[in-house]
């Protein structure tokens, strides 16, 4: 009857791929065989005082393994920073609902920062051809990562200093890149100018949202987003943790 | 799952509120609780009652975000009641909460004593065990904790929801007021069946990197172990104020906090934030309440509460 868990999971490594983020492998197979990808699972610090699970999104589900890309933000994931090879940790089961990878042609993956790491798992599923556009304010992670998983991998940067010099919707417009489904997961105003470009361009898009989250698992009602519904106001406020993270691009109301 | 029998005495953990016995006194506090989704990890069998998330007469949209940040050994959450309505509530959900061999509390909100009254009736003839009314979210502007903070208003909805209500009603109280047991007579003279309490503090938080509120709604109402002095303190000054039974809330995280509640004057608990903290926190809760009450030899709640020596 219990559907999920928290358990406490060996880390397998913990390592800084680009300043200040964060590769962890954790070995935890009953969770990796529930998990799917675009959802994410919650990280417990064990520091008393931050009482809230970091909600870290799946980078890549081995068999017997997890992988997480973290962005230390805040005094819990720079908890998680510290950790050894060796150590334990507590996570949950994978929690929410993923990406639906598409049967297409192209398919385009679109990240921003540290929403690129829920792109390899997605990469990684799909068959057909695929392409990774994914920006960064100035150092790149996770271009092989992608290369590996089948992607023709793009990069931009806000400072130039590697590859395309702007956003990534620009980089789409310089390079023509097209393809009939997108997916994409990073800064809530990157999403909604995705999303607007992929309504003038009348392709689908699968958005990845981000919301501050109490409890992570579905019971607090503190991670909404609207979401279009036949309701007197026009929309819903469904729970990111649950109904989402991921979304379509078209049912978001973008007002923020 | 816990026959604790032999040669000894069994352990009783039940209580009786108003009439209703609950198996044990962990309750899941008001908001902080989904059946569906805490049910996933652990056995809701294991409750002594489902407290659910507040009900209104309509739907209600809830706070924009974020509404939720994190304190200092505590958070703040502005979600504003957000709730489908009790039609939506009777019809879809009450049903799944019924297959539990526990008790079901329904959280009440209202913006006016009306809509109070229209829940409480539409509760009556249902599955409902009692009705928590709520007249101290310090999230919504209307009503909520207007209600909460004044004697004559509170006084005055439990009055009217006691006279439509058939079902026996807990008033829960707020801590943002100047003397917490001047509420708790005036609802106990109106004919509450019990009273929980505490609700959350009013608290705010302002992130100095971006200058700004961390939550939307700019205040929001602070939980989790940072309070539980203040909670402690609370209902030892009502349950020497009112006869009624109270239910004790604010920062639980352990068995030993249930017992310091029990101590205080606490007939039974709620369980909130802690079940952020971990899942599975109410169930865990219970059974160290089992093992703190196995250490000292306490056979009953009611054994542990009376040990209090002043």
């Amino acid at each position: 009857m219990c559907k999920k868990t928290v358990i406490e999971a060996k880390i397998i490594q913990n390592q800084e791929i680009a300043q200040g983020v964060y590769r962890m492998v954790l070995s935890a197979p009953e969770i990796a065989a529930g998990a799917s990808c675009g959802q994410f699972v919650n990280l417990y610090p064990k520091a008393k005082h931050t009482l809230l699970p970091r909600p870290i999104s799946i980078c890549e589900i081995g068999e017997d393994t997890l992988t997480l890309v973290y962005g230390v933000v805040g005094e819990g994931t720079r908890e998680f920073a510290g950790y050894n090879a060796g150590e334990t940790i507590r996570v949950s089961s994978a929690i929410g609902t993923g990406f639906k990878p598409q049967k297409t042609k192209t398919a385009v993956l679109v990240g921003g920062g540290i929403g690129v790491p829920p792109l390899v798992e997605l990469a990684k599923q799909m068959s057909g051809e695929k392409i990774a556009v994914i920006g960064f304010r100035d150092e790149p992670f996770l271009k092989e990562e992608l290369e590996k998983a089948g992607a023709k991998v793009y990069i931009a940067t806000d400072s130039g200093k590697t590859g395309f010099k702007g956003n990534v919707i620009e980089l789409i417009q310089e390079q023509g890149i097209s393809g009939d489904y997108f997916y994409s997961c990073g800064p809530k105003v990157m999403l909604k100018a995705l999303a607007a470009y992929c309504e003038s361009i009348n392709t689908p898009v699968q958005v990845s949202l981000e919301e501050r989250m109490g409890c992570g698992y579905g019971a607090c009602v503190g991670c909404v987003c609207k979401i279009k519904e036949n309701t007197e106001t026009g929309y819903e406020h469904k729970k990111v943790c649950k109904d989402g993270p991921v979304f379509l691009g078209s049912e978001v109301v973008w007002d923020e | 799952m816990s026959n604790h029998q032999g040669t000894e005495k069994k352990l009783d953990l039940s209580v009786n509120i108003a009439g209703v016995t609950l198996n044990n006194p962990i309750t899941t506090a008001s908001g902080t609780f989904s059946a569906y989704e805490s049910g996933a990890f652990y056995n809701l069998n294991e409750l002594g009652a489902m407290i659910t998330k507040g009900v209104a007469n309509i739907p209600w949209d809830g706070n924009p975000t974020p509404r939720i940040a994190e304190t200092y050994g505590g958070m703040l959450n502005a979600v504003g009641l957000q709730n489908p309505g009790i039609d939506y509530f009777i019809a879809h959900e009450l049903p799944y909460l019924r297959q539990f061999d526990t008790k079901i509390i329904v959280n009440v909100a209202g913006r006016s004593i009306e809509d109070y009254c229209e829940v409480a009736e539409k509760l009556n003839g249902t599955a409902a065990d009692m009705l928590e009314v709520n007249i101290s979210c310090p999230n919504v502007k209307k009503g909520g904790i207007g209600f909460g903070t004044h004697s004559e208003m509170a006084a005055k909805v439990t009055k009217e929801v006691r006279r439509v209500s058939k079902k026996p009603i807990i008033i829960k109280l707020t801590p943002n007021v100047t003397d917490i047991t001047e509420i708790a007579k005036a609802v106990e003279a109106e004919g509450a069946d019990a009273v929980s309490l505490i609700n959350t503090l009013l608290g705010m938080k302002i992130d100095v990197h971006r200058k700004k509120p961390v939550l939307a709604n700019k205040m929001g109402g602070f939980s989790g172990p940072a309070i539980k002095p203040v909670a402690v303190r609370m209902v030892y000054q009502v349950r020497r104020a009112v006869n009624i039974p109270i239910i004790g809330l604010g920062g639980i995280m352990t068995g030993e906090d249930v017992a310091e509640f029990i101590m205080a004057g606490a007939d039974a608990v709620s369980v909130g934030t802690a079940a952020f903290v971990n899942p599975t926190a109410p169930a865990d809760i219970k059974n160290e309440l089992i093992e703190y009450m196995q250490k000292y030899n306490f056979k009953s709640l009611k054994e542990i509460r009376e040990a209090f020596t002043e």
